[in-house]
Order: C-alpha cells, then structure tokens, then sequence
C-alpha cells in the first residue's frame, strides 16, 4: 500500500513531463482535439499548461510525502522487483525508513515548489526560455531523486543517480545564451560525472566481494578493512562531490545561481541531501562496520566545509550564489555529525551514535526547510526587482511586508535562533560533541572538541552573515530604483509556497519531538541503535542523553518569552501621553542622508575581510580621481572588490595543467599520418595474439 | 580515576602543569620583547612554585634549595640581564610582526595534542599524573622550539631556549622529584653561563651586522645565489 | 511552590540588575576620584525614559519598533534559567546553557538588524562591529563553557552547580582557564572597557552605542535595562558556576535568606575587580579586539584540552 503510494509519486512526477510534450506536440494532435486546444490556444494554454504541470508535481510531492510517512510511522520495510531494464537484471526496490524520511525531505520541498511555481514561471516567455523544455526536465529530475531513495541494486541507483543528474544538467543550463551559465553547466556535468564514476567503482570494490549487485548482496559481502576504506574514500569522493564538500564544491555556487530559483531550491534543498543519503546507504547499510578514522575524516571535512562555506558565503554579493555557498556550509555540518556519530558506533556506544545520527539527519531536514523557504524567497526578490546583488537593494521591508516576514523566519532557522528549528539540530550536535569522555581514544578526545568549537564559530559567523543579508535586503533605504520602486509580489502561490516552508520551520522549533521521534526509528533501522523513546524526546522536553545532563523545552520558552513580552508590552504603553511620534532620522544636524551613506554588505563584511584576510583571495583597489590646483581636491573615488576561492588556483588549476600536459603528450601519438594509424593497429593486434597465445 | 579523587598535590602540580602550558602559548604569540621576557619570568616563577609545592608535600628538602635556585635565577637574574640588554640595546620598542599568528597557535594547540600523543604508550606503566605532567613538559620543549622557529629576535630565541630547559626542569620534579643536587647545581650554572654568553655575542652580532634579526645572518652565507 | 520561587527569583534577576549597573559605576567614580551619583541613579533614569514619549524615526520599519521587546524578553529568559539564589529550581530544566547563549545570540540579532533598519551610517556600522566581536566572542564563550561542563558532565547549569558543590574545593586547570577566558568574554560581550566603552557616544569608538542611537523613551529603556541584565548574567554565571558557596540548595528562609547574600557580596566584590580593571587599562583600537577574543578562544582551547590532557579518566 505504502510502496503503492511511493510509485504513484514517482509516476505522477513523470506525468507532469507529459504535458511539456504535449506543448510541442499540440499542432499535430489529432483534429477534433485540435480545435479545442486551439480555442484555448493564445490566453490559456500556457497557464493551463502550468497549472497543469505543477499540479501533477504538487501531487507528486503530496505522495512522497504520505509515502515517507507512512512507512515512517509503520517501520516496515518493504521490497518488490521491477521487471524493467535489462531481462536478466530486474530493478530492485526498496523501501525503508531511510528512503522514507528522505522521501518525506523531498515530498515538503516539492509541494512547496509546487505551489510557488506557476506564479515564478509565467516571465519565461515561450521561445527563449521554453517552459516546455523546463518542466520536462523538472519533472525529470524529481523522478530521479525519488527513484534513487528506492533503488535497492547498484545499477538501479545509478541509472536514477544519473537520470537526476542529467535532468539538473539541463535546468542549470536552461539560460543558456549566457556564456557564463554555460560554462557553470558544464563545470556542474564534469564534477556529476566525475563523482557518478567514483560512485560506480565504489560499487564495483563492493561487489568483488560479492555475488551480484542487489544490495542485499552488496550487505553480505565482507571486506577486509583496506577494501572497506578504499570503497568508503571512493563513495565519499562521489556523494561528497554531489553534496558539495569543501574542496569539491566549486560547482555549487556556479550552478546554483544561474538555475531558475525553483531550481535551485530543489538542488540545494535536496538533491544535496540525496547525495547525504547515498553516503549513509552506503556507510552504515551496505558496508555495515564503520572504522572511526572515516569518521574522523568525514568529521575533519565536515568542519573544514562548514567554517570555509560561511567565510566564503559572507564575501558574496549575488544573493544566490552567498545561499548556495551557505549550503556547502550547512552541508558541512551535517556531514560533521555524521562523522561523530561513525565515530561513536566504532568506539561501541550506539546510543551516541544515534544521537548523533539524529542530529544530523534532523539537520538535513531542517536544512531543506530553510534553504528552500530562502531560494524561494530570492527568487521573489528576483523576480520583483529583477536583480540580485544585495548592495542594490534595502528597504525592502516595506515595500515587501509579506515577503520580508518569510525570509526573516528563514534567516533566523539558519542562523540557529532558539524556537527555530535550525537551533535544536545544532544543539543536538553540541550535546553529541559534549559526549566525548565516553572516547577511549586521546587524540579524539582532544579532536572532537576543537570541531565542536569550529562547530561554534560557524554558528556565529552564520548569524553574521544572515543578520548582514536581511538587515541590506529589506531594511535601511533602498540603494536603487529596482528596489525603491519593488512591490509585494500579488501571486498568492508565490507566497503559499514560502509560507508553509517557513510555518514548518517554526512549528518543528518549537515541537522538535515530532520529527525527532521518526528519525528515531530511521536510527533504530540503520544503525540498530536508538534513543530510549518517551521520557527522552517527550514533546515538552528534549532531553536526549538524560534529563541530568541537558534539557530544552521550546514550548515552555515560547511560553516564556511571550508572557516576558506582553506584560512589558501592556505595561509600557499604558499611558496616551506617550504614543510613538515619527520623525526624521537623526542626521547630526547636516541634513540630507543619502541611501549611499548606509552600510552596504561589503561595508558590513570589512572587519571579517580584515580578521579571516587569509582566507580568500582578496584583490581590494581604492582609486581617487584628483582635481583642481595641486591635484589636492579628490572628485570621485572608486571602490573595486574582488574575491575569490583558493580552490581554484591551488587545486584545480594544477589538475588542469597535468590534463593538459598529458593531453599534450597523448597528442604527439596523434600524427595523422593513415599509415601510422594502420601501424598501431598492427602492433596492438600483434601484442593481443602474443597475450593471449 | 578522575581529578577530585587525587589528592591536594597532584590536583596544584596539574594546576600548575597547565598554567606553565599557558604561559608557553603567551611567549609563542608575544610580539613584543619585554613582555616575552616578563612572561618568560611568570614560567620560572611557576616552576619555582612548584618545586617549592613538591618540596613542602614529598618532605624533600633539598628541592626548597633548588627552588630557591630557579626563583633566582630564572625568575631574578636571567630576565633582569635580558632585560637590561634590550633597554641597552634600544631594541624594547621594536614589535615584531608575526606573521601567520594564528596559525603558529594551532600548531602549538596541536603539539600539545600530539606530545600528549606519543607519550602515551611510553609512560603506560607509571601513573596517570605522570603521564599528563610529563606530556605538558614535552609540548613546552616542543612550544619552545616553535618559538625559536617563528621569531626573528635574536633575543627570543634565547627565550625559547631557556624555556626548552624549562620544560625538562618540570619533567624532572614531577616525573623524578627533581634530580640530583649536583646535576641540578650544573645545569643552573650552565644556564647561567649560556645566558651570559648569549649577552656577550649579542653585542658582537650587533656590531658586526647591526641588527639582532636572524635572518640577517642569511647574508653570511657564501654560497652564491 | 517551586514554579513560584522561580518566578520570584527571576523577578528578582530584573530587579536588581539596575542596582548592579549602578553599583559598578559607584566604585568607578570613586576609583576615579569623581563625586558618585547615588546607587539608584538607573532605577531614575530607566523610570524617566519610560515616561516619555519614543520618537522613532520615519524610516524604521516594525523591526525596529518590536526589538526592544523581543531583546528584553531574551534577556528575562536567559535570567530565568540561570540560578540566581537557588539551584534546582524548574525553570532551569527548560534550557541549558546552549540555549542561554541562544538568547544571548537571539537577541543581539535583533539589535543589529535594529541597526540597520533606519539606514544611517552609525546603525551600519554598530552592526557590523557588534557582530564581528560576538562571532569572534560567542566561539569563546562555547568553548570555555564545555571546558566546565565537560567535567561536570552536564550542560543544564543548576546540575553542574551542584556537580561543583558537592564536589569541594578541588584545583582544576580546565576551570582556571575556564574562568579566566570566561571573564574576557563577558567583558568583550557586554561592552566594557577596553572592549567597548559604555559611556561614550564618540563615533569612531562605539559599539553597542552606535546601534542604539536612534532609539529613545521606552524602547531606549528597555534596552538599556536589557543590557544590564546581562551584565548581570554573565556576573552571576562567573559568580554561581567558579564560586558556588552560600547558594540555597534546599528551600528554606534560611538557606535562600544566605544564598541571596551570598549572589549579592559576590556580584559586588566581581563589580569592583570590573571597575578596577575598567580604570586601570584603556580602551582598545577595533583590530585588537580581535586578539583579545582569540586569546580568550585559546584559553578556552586549552581549558577543554587540559581537561582531556590532564584531568582525563585514561
């Protein structure tokens, strides 16, 4: 039943490609259909079209997530085989609470997306940007994240693995008259294969030792540690690659900003996470003995990617391009938990173990939450002022109201505020990190400390951040005309959307016991481990070691702060002679602010530049226009900033030289000549005859 | 066995283990000569503290001798005559920028981890105590070390090598309640006599290349570039 | 009866957090060999500026109008969950330490976004500096707390009070270090020379001022009032978690009547070391600030590291 409702999800996210064949198709159609869609033709075909299609992909995500919580609720697993694909090779399908809960991560993201999409894709004109062409794919590629959570053989899961992948190769690359965004599709199909191909031989170290490819084959396989740890480094290449682990990230902030904002909500929200999900699947499932040096390393990554995300996403102007560096970010911590809690299963504590596999598995969900609900919110932004550079906007709070509430309920998630959700998961990261005297072993007793520290720095240096994007989107005056002269978008899915990501950030902030409880059960399936139920994860309070040693009740906060507010509120205002009078703004007398006196993001980021100098690349140029006698009166100055990642020249540019250079020299076999190439077949015909005799 | 279970001694000698640690990482991120010295100084006081705390506790008498040693010497007579050469040498305003601070102070936070590290299976058979005391004293070694290699003033480098002694002067009285009264009379005349050469070929550097920064004394080299 | 004495006891946090501003800038002025203004001098001020009227700029937006109450309320529930004169009382299981620097955190996001809504340059750039120096300053503050709460094993602070009372008077490296990075923080946090100087509105200088400068009446009121509070909760966290002795650890008169004079000749003897030190060194330049945290980072590095190095179980 349940497995019937996950198919049916499936399904109906292929149905919603039909209707963009249809597009194309429709002059062909038979005659007395084509009458009647040529009535509808001009006017409403489109918007048919697009109700249509994100209809059948709002259902889609409906089913995903009935699907992902019925099995959650239930705990059973489910299997079935598909007999498509090659006839000695049916597909195995799986289903369990792992794919379920992911299932659940993508159904919310693609119900939102669902309903904020008709209203964002009714600028793409027909022609240039077919949206024919982008819900084809679209639906596509959510197919793909979906199949991939039920594969249960190796060649299952990179057909779906690669059938996401290319399908996002194709919405990244959707504008395509834009060289710039060609070249960031293609970095994106590069570092997709390159990653698909470490996945693939990562499969195949499996199984060697096995005897065929379905996972329950892959499960019984048993490896020796060396062949164990060479398919973990090789699987940790290819999700990592996928979900964007610092140094493996470049592709991430070229891709995200140049796909449709929808887009990017679904490729940061989630396909990131199934990327996460490959990773777990293939650690705790299909390997089944974690080493606690994979979890150092993943620990170590982790920690790296998280402080390197938000120092570089602190630097970006591009609003999407700074959300999608904060992904590698979040990412990062996600992955960090990860670790600790490899760690804790190697050292014999599975109780910590699922402790931590919680607080990352409920970070990657919150993480879907409010990454979606800020794309959404950027492509608002985008699409009402037509720009994205944050130093051209502010005040937007104003002219936005609705918009501007959303997007501070996202950055306060992501942020890590109290009452929001994104809070709790790091502070159930903490409390794992807290754990640590349980370790026998010295030097990671001294290691998970520092992450945790890293951990803590990264929380802060992400409030910063946050606090700088809103305060220079939606507040203070507006720096342009596209700002000063936005307005609230009219589109009510637009902000449906956006609102029930954001409602779902609050009320997961407030009762983490919901979700909590489920991931729960995942952690009991996956690592045979879990927090004893009840007392622990109550819906009052949260107290997952034990009531003794740490405890958070939101509701009781919220509480709290509510009463702390309102009799302070009542009692201040009581008196009519002191209503709020507005006045001008406090100039010291001068007279004339000017939106350009304000901070902008790059002003508000200055003492970081200075602080983290060596993080970036920094190419930092003051020139002054001199005038007048002596050359002594400065007339303009101007101000150019550059920054870059060190990725690029100290990693990647030497892989491209080496490329080259061998290119090079592979070239010099390359003569041209036909009688040489003749020769080369000789020689390699001979040598097979000398091998084989 | 955990730290309130310890008795008073070992709880000040811990105590004291990581101030000394401390005042390590100060001198390693220390710019400025006089406060190098002046926390220099805090080191030998501390340890003189601790003789006198192992002496008062193990009713060892001759380590008040030598605790009085240290208070003269490391915490009087060699930061005075330090001190008194920079002033002469006019060198007490100079700051030295140094460069990659931060990264210099994650090294040292790990030297600590990992002297910690390789002491473990060394000192598995003796107690606990030992084994932090003494990897505390290896990672000041270590630190010390560390310092000579990030500083340019000559004068740090004395510094440094002064508190690389230090570092064993702790192993000593912790792991062995100190050494032998003769060994112990060399070493601090040793000391004494290096801290006074060093002053004298300061002087001789200084009028010959005009400057105290080592990597001045690059330029000595013959090899052609 | 105990959710009772909760309440009374936070009720009793906001009171006397003016009297702890005002007892700080006593001992200063008497240092200083000025003529003090009376020790209810805030209790004045904050009553003053409740009864006239806010002018609010015509820019600002309902974030600037609503921050002063939510940073208020955060502050009122971090003073809830801290234990003033008494440990476990029920409040204290609501949120632990974490979550205390979650409010502390919750609450200056508010205030820089209060910053930056009325578009000048001073909000701006208040902003900005507050949050260069909590995010150098909340890092700090987590690792000296773990340091402590790593050997009490615990983060829910009414436990690890109790965890350091029964234990006795033992010498812990993690909690010198603990204590001494804890007491740069709360400097650098709650804006006291040579951080930030409080009483200065001198634009190349200021912080938390630069900030505030378009509030006034209540709003004003109720920041202020909420900055003192934490002054006051980073003085009692120092003062209940090094120094637990004399707090109540059952509900008597008695022991409440000694554990509130206790919190009261601790908070005051930390008030004078505050303003001594406040006398004694100048403020810095912006870019030390910097140096003063990591040193304060380092010392909680090494107080977590001298926990496992030294005082470890293995």
């Amino acid at each position: 039943m349940i497995l019937v409702l996950a198919y049916c999800s499936v399904l109906l996210s292929f149905a919603s490609c039909l209707p963009a064949l249809l597009m194309y198709q429709r002059h062909n159609l038979p005659a007395f259909n084509r009458q009647w869609i040529i009535n509808l033709e001009e006017q409403h075909f489109p918007i048919l079209m697009r109700r249509a299609v994100f209809g059948l992909l709002g259902l889609s995500g409906l089913f995903a997530i009935l699907a992902g919580l019925g099995v959650l609720i239930t705990g059973e697993v489910m299997t079935d085989r598909i007999s498509l694909g090659l006839p000695w090779l049916p597909w195995q399908v799986r289903f369990d609470n792992l794919s379920g809960f992911f299932f659940l991560i993508i159904g919310i993201a693609v119900s939102a997306v669902s309903l904020y999409g008709p209203g964002y894709v009714s600028t793409y004109e027909e022609g240039r940007h077919p949206f024919a062409v982008l819900s084809l794919f679209t639906g596509l590629f959510v197919a793909g994240m979906l199949l991939v959570l039920l594969a249960d053989d190796a060649f299952f899961f990179m057909i779906a693995w690669e059938l996401m992948s290319v399908a996002s190769y194709f919405l990244v690359a959707f504008q395509h008259e834009n060289p710039a965004n060609r070249r960031a599709a293609f970095l994106y199909l590069l570092m997709a294969e390159i990653g698909a191909l470490a996945i693939i031989l990562a499969f195949g170290v499996l199984a060697s030792f096995a005897d065929g490819f379905t996972f329950d084959a892959l499960r019984d396989a048993r490896l020796s540690t060396t062949w164990a740890s060479i398919a973990f480094v090789l699987a940790l290449l290819g999700f990592g690659m996928k979900a964007g682990l610092v140094p493996v990230h470049v592709w991430l902030p070229e891709a995200h900003p140049v796909a449709p904002s929808h887009i990017s909500a679904l490729m940061s929200g989630v396909m990131l996470k199934v990327a996460l999900y490959g990773l777990i699947r293939f650690c705790f499932d299909l390997i089944g003995e974690v080493h606690w040096q994979w979890g150092l390393a993943l620990m170590i990554l982790g920690t790296v990617s998280a402080l390197g995300g938000i120092l570089y996403a602190m630097m970006q102007t591009n609003l999407k391009r700074l959300l999608a560096y904060s992904s590698v970010e979040n990412i990062g911590i996600i992955f960090m938990v990860l670790g600790l809690s490899m760690i804790f299963m190697s050292q014999n504590q599975p109780q910590l173990a699922a402790l931590g596999f919680l607080a990352a598995l409920f970070h990657a969900f919150n993480h879907a939450l409010f990454k979606n609900l800020l794309f959404l919110g950027a492509g608002i932004i985008h699409h009402q002022t037509h720009e994205l550079n944050i130093d051209l906007m502010g005040g937007l709070i104003k002219r936005m109201p609705k918009t501007g509430m959303l997007f501070l309920i996202g950055c306060m998630s992501i942020s890590s505020l109290p009452l929001f959700n994104g809070f709790v998961s790091e502070w159930l990261a903490f409390q794992t990190a807290l754990q640590v005297d349980v370790i026998d072993n010295g030097v990671l007793r001294s290691l998970i400390p520092v992450a945790a520290a890293s951990l803590a720095l990264t929380a802060a240096l992400a409030a910063a951040c946050f606090v700088n994007v809103f305060g220079i989107l939606f507040l203070g005056l507006p720096r342009s005309r596209h700002s000063d002269k936005a307005q609230e978008i009219t589109d009510q899915g637009m902000l449906a959307g956006p609102a029930l990501l954001a409602g779902l950030c609050f009320l997961f902030g407030i009762f983490p016991g919901l979700m909590l409880g489920l991931i729960n059960d995942v952690a009991g399936q996956v690592l045979g481990a879990s927090l004893p139920d009840g007392a622990t994860l109550s819906w009052l309070h949260l107290a997952p070691v034990s009531a003794d040693k740490a405890s958070y009740s939101a509701p009781l906060v919220l509480v709290g702060a509510l009463i702390a507010a309102g009799i302070c509120f009542r009692y201040l205002r009581r008196s009519p002679a002191t209503v709020m009078r507005r006045a001008e703004t406090w100039d010291c007398g001068f007279g004339g602010l000017t939106p350009r006196m304000q901070y902008s993001s790059s002003a508000f980021m200055m003492p970081f530049r200075r602080i983290f100098a060596r993080v970036w690349i920094i190419d930092e140029q003051v020139r002054k226009d001199s005038q007048g006698a002596m050359n002594q009166d400065v007339a303009a100055i101007h101000y150019s900033l550059q920054i870059q990642d060190h990725s690029w020249p100290r990693l990647y540019q030497p892989i491209e030289r080496a490329v080259n250079r061998t290119a090079r020299l592979v070239g010099r076999i390359q003569t041209g000549n036909i009688r040489t190439y003749l020769g080369y077949s000789f020689v390699t015909l001979i040598v097979m005859l000398w091998i084989i005799s | 066995m955990n730290i309130e279970q310890l008795d008073f001694y070992t709880q000040a000698v811990l105590s004291l283990a990581a101030l000394v640690g401390l005042t390590s990482f100060l001198m390693l991120g220390q710019g400025r000569l006089l406060r190098l010295i002046f926390v220099f100084a805090v080191q030998g006081f501390l340890l003189a503290l601790t003789t006198a705390v192992a002496a008062y506790s193990l009713n060892i008498h001759h380590l008040y001798i030598s605790a009085v040693l240290t208070l003269v010497l490391k915490v009087i007579v060699i930061p005075w005559m330090l001190r008194r050469l920079v002033l002469q040498m006019n060198m007490h305003r100079d700051v030295e920028a140094l460069k990659n601070n931060s990264a210099v102070m994650l090294g040292g936070a790990s030297l600590m981890v990992f002297s910690y590290y390789i002491l473990h299976p060394i000192v598995q058979t003796s107690s606990i105590v030992m084994l932090n005391a003494l990897a505390v004293s290896l990672s000041v070694m270590l630190l010390g070390m560390l310092l000579m290699i990030s500083h340019r003033q000559a004068v740090a480098h004395v510094v440094g090598f002064m508190s690389i002694e230090n570092g064993l002067f702790f192993a000593a009285i912790v792991a062995t309640h100190g050494m032998p009264m003769v060994v112990e009379l060399g070493v601090a005349f040793d000391v004494l006599v290096a801290a006074v050469l060093f002053g004298i070929f300061f002087f001789h550097i200084r009028t010959s290349i005009d400057s105290l920064d080592v990597d001045l004394l690059n330029r000595l080299s013959e090899v052609d570039k | 009866m105990n959710w009772l004495l909760a309440v009374l006891q936070t009720v009793l946090f906001v009171a006397l957090a003016p009297l702890l501003a005002g007892w700080i800038k006593w001992c200063k002025c008497r240092l200083q060999n000025r003529k003090a203004p009376s020790l209810f001098q805030p209790y004045r001020d904050l009553l003053k500026l409740t009864r006239k009227q806010p002018v609010v700029s015509d820019q600002a937006s309902w974030i600037f109008t609503t921050s002063p109450y939510i940073i208020f309320s955060a502050m009122v529930l971090a003073a809830s969950i801290v234990p003033l004169v008494a440990v476990d009382l029920p409040t204290s299981a609501n949120a632990d330490v974490i979550v205390l620097i979650g409010f502390f955190s919750f609450a200056r996001f508010f205030l820089a976004l209060a910053g930056l809504d009325i578009g000048t340059a001073f909000g701006g750039m208040g902003s900005s500096r507050e949050m260069t120096i909590s995010s150098m300053a909340e890092p700090a503050m987590l690792m000296g707390i773990f340091a402590l709460t790593m050997s009490a094993s615990t983060t829910n602070l009414s436990f690890a009070i109790d965890f350091v009372l029964n234990e006795g008077l033992v010498l812990r490296p993690s909690f010198i270090f603990a204590l001494l990075s804890l007491m740069l923080v709360a400097i650098a946090e709650t804006g006291r020379i040579p951080v930030d100087n409080p009483a200065t509105h001198l634009e190349l200088t200021m912080i938390h001022e630069a900030m505030i400068l378009e509030y006034s009446g209540r709003h004003l009121a109720l920041i202020e009032w909420a900055s003192q509070l934490k002054l006051m909760l980073y003085g009692v966290l120092i003062a209940n978690i090094f120094f637990p002795w004399g707090i109540a650890e059952r509900i008597t008169v008695e022991a409440l009547k000694y554990g509130l004079l206790a919190i009261v000749v601790k908070l005051a003897l930390l008030a004078v070391l505050l303003a001594l030190s406040e006398t004694l060194f100048a403020k810095m330049r912006l870019f030390r600030v910097q140096e003063f945290l990591s040193f304060a980072y380092l010392l909680g590095l090494l107080g977590m590291l001298s926990h496992i190095i030294l005082e470890g179980a293995r």
